[in-house]
């Protein structure tokens, strides 16, 4: 599984180097849209940043989907023993991968572009950290479920936005209270990142096996 | 699959119940002493929501039926997805009054009101679950694939409303709604009645659209069905006369 995972990583490279400038344009052009003179743009910063971490992982996930939709790759992969839960688990760690070494990049550039500071940079890392495995758990389940589909490209979008909505949220006020313009307590929104994530990596394991075997 | 006299009786009632419910809400019952007319809304919009949570819980239900091995089988989906057209229309009603109803009595369309931002949530929710519905494919592989989209799309609910009501609760409270005094005024009795009366006459126009969506379902399977045979059908003929 683990084995699987690094060559995922390693097909994808191809991915980071196109969704890594994406989410940097996305980030100039938030702030071509929001007049960073009037301090909109580091007020928002850390919406800002979600809802690009969100576009680049709906790009990740339908990568690491595309990837496998060529040459039977999808039979291979049930061909090849493993288990479900593993195959779940592999995908999804890679995509997190994916989203992690993103989240460092957009980071970086909110922390340069938008003039923020850190100020409680634990918070930050674990809301990153709680974040990135929800998003990945919920996005390889769904991107599962749309792959091989003729519309998937439309459909994933419409299917995984709602359902990360609370992510968004949760993960836009935690770094809110890290970067020190929210108010509130961070550590009860990562909390609920938590549940999140629990739920979705849980739901992952049990669904993936009825998922894949549809693909016949 | 031609209607039958439970569904007749099921239509008639509920045609019955909407029409005394028109009487009761528009006549009978007296305007509110802050809301004047526009409390007559909550004869419509209390139980179109109540309609919404059942149409939702049929949905669930059905699909955790599908996917359980013991239960597993075809109607259990055909099901779930007429449930959740149902429900997915009366959501956007419920969406359409609760606005009508904030326009008038708050000033606004729409305020970032956690139960309102549940709603639309679980709206666009649905409507992502409807358009995986209709990509069509192998039957049974999309069957499961619904079900699996259905519970995935259910347990995300509870977080969602948690994450909203924190948000707001978190922010400012607000002004213009108190939830509590609002969802629960002080209610005359025949208020209270006609309410009652509202719900129980949408839940029986949701069971008789339930019904009839459900057996179009069916019917729109066994379509695909029989003209497959039938096309198999004529094909074996022809090589049986050996017909060019």
């Amino acid at each position: 599984m683990a084995g699987k995972d690094l060559r995922i990583e390693l097909r994808s490279r191809v991915a980071t180097n196109q969704v890594g400038p994406f989410a940097l344009l996305v980030l100039i052009l938030f702030a071509f849209a929001l007049d960073p003179d009037r301090g909109v743009l580091g007020q928002a910063a850390a919406g800002l940043f979600w809802v690009a971490v969100l576009f680049c992982a709906l790009l990740a996930i339908q990568r690491s989907f595309a990837v496998e939709s060529t040459d039977g790759a999808r039979d291979n992969l049930r061909l090849s023993g493993l288990d479900p839960a593993g195959i779940f688990l592999g995908k999804a760690a890679a995509v997190a991968a994916e989203l992690a070494a993103l989240e460092v990049i957009l980071g970086t550039g909110v922390v340069v572009l938008y003039n923020r500071s850190l100020h409680g940079p634990v918070l930050l890392v674990v809301t990153c950290v709680l974040a990135t495995i929800g998003l990945a758990a919920a996005g390889t389940l769904y991107g599962a479920l749309a792959a091989g589909l003729r519309v998937r490209e439309t459909l994933l979008p419409l299917l995984l936005l709602p359902v990360v909505a609370p992510v968004l949220l949760a993960a836009t006020r935690a770094s809110e209270a890290a970067l020190g313009t929210g108010s509130g307590d961070g550590w009860a929104w990562v909390r609920l990142l938590g549940v999140f994530a629990v739920i979705y990596v849980a739901f992952g394991v049990v669904a993936f096996g009825p998922l894949l075997e549809e693909s016949s | 699959m031609r209607s039958d006299v439970t569904t007749r009786v099921l239509g008639t009632l509920s045609i019955a119940a909407l029409a005394l419910l028109a009487v009761m809400a528009l006549v009978v019952t007296p305007a509110d002493v802050n809301q004047l007319d526009a409390v007559r809304l909550i004869y419509i919009h209390v139980p179109l929501a109540t309609v919404m949570y059942a149409a939702f819980g049929v949905t669930a239900v059905a699909s955790v039926l599908y996917l359980l091995p013991r239960t597993r089988a075809r109607k259990w989906d055909v099901l779930a997805g007429a449930a959740a057209e149902i429900g997915v229309v009366f959501t956007g009603l419920v969406l359409v009054t609760g606005s009508i109803w904030g326009r008038t009595t708050w000033g606004v369309w729409w305020t970032w009101d956690a139960r309102l931002t549940t709603t639309a949530v679980l709206f666009v929710l649905f409507l992502g679950y409807l358009a995986l519905r209709r990509v069509g494919g192998d039957p049974d592989t999309q069957a499961r694939r619904n079900s699996i989209a259905a519970l995935a799309a259910g347990i995300d609910l509870p977080i969602v409303h948690k994450s909203v009501e924190w948000w707001r609760t978190l922010h400012q409270k607000s002004s213009l709604l108190d939830e509590e005094t609002f969802l629960h005024p002080h209610i005359h009795g025949s208020m209270y009645w006609t309410v009652m009366l509202g719900i129980g006459a949408f839940l029986l126009l949701f069971a008789w659209l339930l019904i009839h969506r459900y057996r179009l379902a069916k019917l729109e399977d066994r379509i695909e069905d029989e003209d497959l045979e039938r096309a198999l059908a004529e094909r074996r003929a022809e090589a049986l006369t050996g017909s060019p």
